[in-house]
């Protein structure tokens, strides 16, 4: 059986999956679209028979507002799970019991898993399960995700319900004139409803609330929408009634009585709520508050890139580097054949070693972000950074990601995901390469070092402003063209504090690492391999000692009278640029390869060059890897590709009038 | 009186949401219905969005978003459980 887990944000969702189904999950998207869809198995069920369960995303209701509404819906009337397990924060139970009802209009077996009893009772609350099942229509399993109780008993419940097809008693929350345009639009869709596999009773009432989708879904003649609109009309001017509000209100009413009769003693100011608020006087403070988050920020990154991730990942790499040297010493010593020894060593580990080393670094930053998100930190970030970004056209959930993309641009693209809208996502995610990442430092600091010894910073820093300066003239072109009109509304939940479960963060990091170990393994590999075959053969496939014979700068030459009105039109620039595409470090290990001997830096490059090439290289496609990302995030390979071509293609321009600018002044 | 007009601290009863069809269905979903107490918590850093709470919960949203509700200011602080709010006539306790 198939099971469906859903639920408000903030209310739990994901520690009870996690309890639910341990490490047996798996990652997919839903179909069509690019929402994360996690996919797990109940572990040990007492009968043994086998429960998938399917991770929704945290909606607020079931019309077609967010991207995740949208989604959730569509999963329930097209995949048509056996059963819905409804999590409901008991903190927070007056607006988390809306989506309930609606849920449980749907007609789907049901349970409600009133989550955080525990915090419940020690507020000196308490909640008659009991009493609020009878009046709900449906079974509530008490339980205590983060603590692993009521877990038992909430398996038994869903099995049985599921396999009982125990569906949710008809609640009448409606009353009056909408109450009976209800029932008069039930008995007109019966036959459209039953077609198309939905409750009538959910679909008449999402048909009064004015909700479209819900019509073409259903199939409906032009006739009848007529008659629709008619009654609606007649519901509107003649009853003097406001269908949508009074459907929300009443709904709202129904709630608020039912919690009056089975909830003691719950005050809004929990401790939790108190200490939430306590909290967000400092962390949100008018002048404080972006000091604050700057200075945390400033910490997260010192130490992910730094202090515990930047030394994890020397260290690693210095370990790869020795491993790979004691596998090509112990393949000589045993003769193996040169070319299977440069094929291994050259190419294939040494481009997975680059990638792998980066593993800490990623998983120590993602680490600090798992606990900012759970925490409930990051929608305080999204509130202070609001007004700036909405000036570009983006929301503050944007910023988050955008601050990851200047450590590394995968994380940040995958952390793109917590956006509702496929707008904002897709506009965020352009804007990513921007941020000059930490692979680009090296290149920056290994030219400033060669061509500016006196302004190495200076320069440094000039790139990643000019960065942030493109972004912005690039989110404003991205506004007025391909993504008009504005962000979406900003109506967002301030979820108290809470300490993150350890559980729930590690499976979250084990999720990253092995995500990017797969990645490394399979897209990384292959692009490693191939490189070092373009190095290594020439066109006539004969191994080559100078890589200047070799294939892949035969194909720079080729390349090079591009780069030419850039300054830098020698095929050895060229190459380093294509190598950068695998890791954007590699630019600086190929030039160093390249000139050794009689050619030197100095040859390549002018100073007016020298900076036009490090601009090409803050702004040119990302690596591959990030590259890969993109693409699978845009859902459409075509797009992601479109966008790589258009990013070096915007790198010419700049670097070009860069040059050409400075020329005019040297 | 409109609810983006409504300063820090003070409470107010909701009497009308107005606004573009999806948002007002989603301020409605969020439990920003007619005859609601809200009260203003506080403003982000820039002045903008505004965080209020109601229905026991915290909530943010854009002045520009807030200026699509219809709001009557009241004057008692309001505790977030609008059932036995004596300033919301046709909530249970006045009318029952």
């Amino acid at each position: 059986m198939i099971l469906a887990l859903a639920g408000n944000q903030n209310c739990g969702k994901t520690t009870l999956f996690n309890a639910l189904t341990g490490s047996n999950q798996h990652v997919g998207n839903f179909p069509g679209v690019t929402v994360e869809q996690k996919i797990g198995t109940v572990k040990k069920t007492k009968d043994g028979s086998d429960v998938k369960i399917v991770d929704l995303p945290g909606i607020y209701s079931l019309s077609p507002y967010s991207s995740e509404e949208i989604v959730s819906r569509d999963y329930i009337f097209n995949e048509k799970p056996d059963g819905i397990i409804n999590i409901v924060d008991a903190s927070n139970i007056e607006r988390n019991l809306y989506l309930s009802l609606q849920l449980a209009s749907l007609g789907l077996p049901m349970v409600i898993a009133l989550n955080m009893m525990d915090e419940v009772e020690s507020n000196g609350g308490s909640v008659d399960t009991k009493k609020l099942a009878e009046i709900l229509g449906v079974p509530v399993v008490p339980i205590s995700a983060s603590k692993g109780e009521g877990i038992e008993e909430l398996k038994d419940v869903f099995i049985r319900v599921v396999e009982n097809k125990e569906r949710p008693k008809n609640v009448d929350y409606c009353t009056g004139e909408v109450h009976r345009a209800i029932h008069s639009l039930m008995h007109m869709i019966e036959d459209h409803a039953a077609d198309a596999g939905i409750s009538r009773r959910f679909a008449a009432t999402k048909l009064v609330e004015g909700d479209e989708s819900m019509a073409k879904r259903l199939k409906l003649s032009q006739n009848e929408i007529e008659t629709i609109e008619h009654t609606l009309i007649e519901l509107e001017k003649e009853a003097g009634v406001d269908a949508q509000a009074a459907i929300a209100d009443m709904r709202y009413e129904f709630i608020a009585d039912a919690v009056e009769k089975t909830v003691k003693k719950m005050s809004a100011d929990t401790k939790q709520h108190k200490m939430s608020v306590a909290i967000d006087k400092v962390l949100t403070h008018k002048f404080f508050g972006l000091p604050i988050f700057f200075l945390i920020m400033g910490i997260v990154f010192y130490l992910s890139f730094d202090l515990i991730g930047g030394n994890l990942t020397d260290l690693c790499d210095g370990l790869i580097e020795k491993g790979i040297e004691a596998l090509r010493t112990g393949m000589t010593d045993f003769g193996t054949n040169p070319v299977v020894i440069s094929l291994l060593c050259d190419g294939a580990l040494k481009g997975i070693g680059s990638i792998l080393s980066f593993l800490p670094t990623i998983i120590v930053l993602f680490l600090f972000l798992s606990i900012m998100e759970d925490s409930g930190y990051m929608a305080r970030v999204a509130y202070i950074m609001d007004k700036l970004l909405r000036k570009i056209g983006l929301s503050g959930r944007s910023f988050v990601p955008l601050l990851i993309g200047f450590g590394c641009t995968v994380p940040a693209v995958l952390s793109s995901r917590t956006l509702s809208s496929e707008r904002d996502r897709k506009m965020t995610i352009m804007l990513l390469p921007f941020m000059s990442c930490t692979a680009k430092l090296p290149i920056y600091g290994f030219m400033s070092s060669i061509f500016f010894p006196d302004h190495a910073g200076l320069v440094t820093l000039s790139l990643y402003i000019l960065g942030l300066v493109l972004a912005i003239v690039m989110a404003l072109i991205l506004k007025n063209t391909v993504y008009k009109g504005k962000s979406v509304p900003f109506v967002m939940e301030l979820p108290n504090y809470r300490i993150p479960g350890i559980k729930t963060t590690f499976l979250l990091l084990f999720e990253k690492a092995k995500d990017f170990i797969v990645r490394a393994f399979t897209v990384i590999f292959a692009a490693s391999v191939i490189i070092w075959f373009l190095q290594s053969f020439d066109i006539r496939f004969n191994i080559v000692t100078n890589s200047e014979a070799g294939m892949l700068a035969q194909i720079a030459k080729f390349i090079a009278p591009v780069f030419k009105p850039l300054g830098f039109g020698n095929w050895r620039a060229a190459t380093a640029l294509i190598s950068g595409f695998m890791a954007k470090e590699a630019v600086v290990s190929i030039l160093e390869v390249l000139t050794t001997g009689e050619v030197a830096m100095g040859d390549l490059f002018t100073t007016a060059s020298a900076y036009s090439f490090l601009v090409f290289t803050l702004l040119y496609t990302p690596c591959v890897a990030a590259f890969a990302t993109i693409r699978k995030e845009f859902g459409n390979k075509f797009k992601g590709t479109m966008v790589a071509l258009m990013q070096s293609a915007y790198a010419w321009v700049i670097a070009f009038l860069v040059y050409r600018i400075i020329l005019l002044f040297i | 009186m409109k609810l983006s007009e409504l300063k820090v601290g003070k409470s107010a009863v909701i009497s009308a949401v107005n606004g573009q069809k999806a948002l007002r269905g989603h301020l409605l979903d969020m439990g920003l219905t007619p005859n609601t107490c809200v009260t203003v918590r506080a403003m982000a850093p820039m002045g903008d969005p505004i965080e209020l709470s109601l229905r026991g919960y915290r909530l943010t949203l854009r002045l520009e978003d807030a200026a699509n509700i219809e709001i009557t200011p009241i004057s008692t602080i309001c505790s977030g459980n609008c059932s036995s709010c004596a300033s919301n006539p046709k909530r249970r306790g006045a009318d029952k």
